[in-house]
């Protein structure tokens, strides 16, 4: 990696450690976990269920509102704040700028999640008292989470690339509902006919397919997840973040910074 | 050698609703600027200063023009490595420490390893700042900022300086410092570009001053020749408590401060004005031609155009703004 994409990583990664805000919501999230100990303790049988179900949903939940509320305020805010002055007028390109703000922000995304993370296997120990082979799988989980994690952190960067920061959370976070509802919406393709089914087949085919990097409600039964998965996933989110980056980075290259 | 050469830049935007409508904010400007000088960019504020510096530094694109700085490109990365820039205002992440900052500067302007933290260390030492090194930025004063900014511009030691507003909203000892970090920065041979609208700044400091106003350069000259230029008028100072009658015949403008009388009138007067004097057995202290300030170079450069009398310039007054001139009607410079 070029240095000065690591250097502004690494300056991105401290920015966010240092926030308030991101601890209150480690802090809440870890919370959900706990809660979800009570809560499996008088779902008789299930328990580990509902606390895989229960705490990997925090992870991912509070996951995308940090990705989304570090993401969008990654480019615009430094350019409202004229911080992105005084970086530009070094030897930095404007696509290492972004290239870096990306990796800052996955960095941190992949240390939340992974005391995140660390709460829900607290928890299951809890309910359960041990691990099981099965556990595994909620690993495989987690990494899915990441990845979710990836394409939402290009795309608020990529909104907020030309938009406001409010505006950019808006449209990130409308893709992530849209997204995770992306199997749906190919089912309702397939059904409706004409215009409106090629319609829906194109937007269900633009936007990130979240649904399938949900494997939650699986994991949480014990059900494995094939390597064939782990790689198509792999595969396809480091695909659509790379464009939803390179978008970023063709809209910023051409932008004023008035 | 030429340090910034610009040639015809030109910036419009568009604005309105359906950004239809185009704005323009600097006007075909044709500037050089000489490696080693101190050159002051004066205007008002919206006068199009801080759009010249953006060009330059790459933050906003030019519609037409382009200009090479230190024998470059203004889009070669390379110019970047040999530039320092402070913002008007700044503000920097105030998550970090000022010693934090500049070492984060100092990573992506390429300052070797090995020497980083000696070169941080001295540029805190340099602005001052050497005792709040450790503080985070947002605890602060607009000075202090305004320090860690200059620090920012200089700490690779590059060849040429701009900045926007050094002086703005600082404090009279603030200010003070500023001007001789700027002083150093000329005996270092640095060639430094500076936008304000402090004139008696711009008169210390600078070798040279470009006057622009909306969005139009008005006049480029050098500040000792702006400021020896004579005013067809003398300042005569003399002995006593009111003004005499003949003097006043004379269309002199006289003010008494004490037992001393301050008058100025048309240097035709001269004489017939020491006649007045000798007449009314007056003690004269002293009789000076009045020289243009900046400020009144300034002013008439703001004017529109159609009541400037002189702005075409004289045959051998001006050079560089009759250059200018010339540019600008397509004669070549």
């Amino acid at each position: 990696m070029n240095s000065r994409i690591g250097y502004i990583a690494f300056n991105t990664f401290r920015e966010a450690v240092r926030d308030r805000v991101l601890y209150n919501l480690i802090a809440f999230a870890l919370l959900l976990s706990g809660a979800a100990i009570l809560v499996g303790e008088i779902s008789i049988d299930i328990e580990r269920l509902v606390v895989v179900n229960l705490g990997l949903t925090a992870v991912s939940l509070f996951g995308v509102v940090i990705a989304i509320f570090i993401g969008i305020g990654l480019v615009s805010k430094e350019i409202d704040k004229r911080t992105l002055y005084t970086v530009l007028s070094r030897p930095v390109r404007r696509w290492e700028f972004v290239v870096g703000k990306f990796f800052g922000l996955t960095g941190t995304l992949v240390v939340n999640t992974f005391f995140m993370a660390v709460g829900v296997f607290l928890a299951l120990l809890y309910v359960a008292h041990k691990f099981e082979k099965m556990d595994v799988w909620v690993l495989a989980a987690l990494y899915f989470i990441v990845l979710q994690f990836l394409i939402v952190c290009a795309l608020a960067l990529f909104f907020s690339s030309f938009s406001t920061s409010l505006m950019a959370a808006v449209f990130t976070f409308a893709l992530f509902v849209i997204g995770s509802l992306s199997e749906d919406l190919r089912g309702f393709a397939r059904i409706t006919p004409g215009v409106g089914g090629w319609l829906a087949t194109a937007i269900a085919y633009l936007v990130p397919n979240f649904s399938a990097l949900n494997v939650i409600n699986q994991v949480a039964h014990g059900d494995p997840v094939p390597g064939r998965v782990i790689l198509y996933n792999t595969v396809y989110a480091l695909l659509y973040s790379a464009m939803a980056i390179s978008g970023a980075v063709l809209i910023f290259q051409r932008r004023n910074l008035k | 050698m030429v340090a910034i050469e610009i040639l015809d830049l030109e910036k419009s935007y568009l604005v309105g609703f359906w950004r239809k409508r185009p704005k323009l904010a600097l006007r075909s400007l044709r500037l050089t600027i000489e490696e080693g000088e101190v050159f002051g960019f004066l205007g008002p504020n919206g006068a199009g200063k801080t759009t010249t510096l953006k060009l330059l530094m790459g933050l906003v694109f030019p519609t037409a023009g382009s200009a090479r700085i230190l024998g470059m490109e203004m889009d070669d990365p390379r110019v970047k490595s040999q530039i320092g820039f402070l913002p008007e205002q700044p503000y920097f992440y105030d998550h970090l420490s000022a010693r934090e900052l500049l070492n984060y500067y100092a990573q992506l302007s390429g300052v070797p390893p090995k020497s980083r933290a000696a070169r941080v260390e001295q540029m805190l030492e340099r602005v001052g700042l050497r005792d709040a090194a450790g503080l985070q930025l947002r605890k602060f004063s607009k000075g202090m900022l305004q320090r860690v900014g200059l620090a920012q511009a200089i700490l690779h030691d590059p060849k040429l300086v701009f900045l926007d507003e050094p002086m703005s909203g600082l404090d009279p000892m603030g200010r003070r410092e500023v001007r001789d970090l700027i002083q150093q920065l000329r005996q270092e041979g640095k060639t430094v570009f500076f936008s304000t609208h402090i004139l008696s700044d711009a008169e210390a400091l600078c070798d040279r001053v470009g006057v622009i106003h909306q969005g139009e350069l008005r006049g480029v000259g050098a500040v000792a020749e702006l400021t020896s230029e004579r005013q067809a008028k003398i300042e005569i100072i003399f002995c006593a408590t009111k003004v005499p009658p003949g003097l006043i015949s004379l269309g002199a403008e006289a003010r008494v401060s004490g037992d001393m009388v301050n008058a100025v009138l048309p240097e035709e007067q001269q004489e017939a004005a020491l006649e007045v004097l000798r007449h009314e057995r007056l003690k004269l202290i002293s009789l000076t031609p009045v020289r243009r300030s900046l400020e009144e170079y300034y002013i008439q450069k703001l004017r529109p155009a159609e009541t400037q009398p002189d702005e075409i310039p004289k045959a051998g007054d001006r050079k560089e703004d009759a250059r200018m001139e010339a540019s600008r009607k397509g004669v070549g410079a």
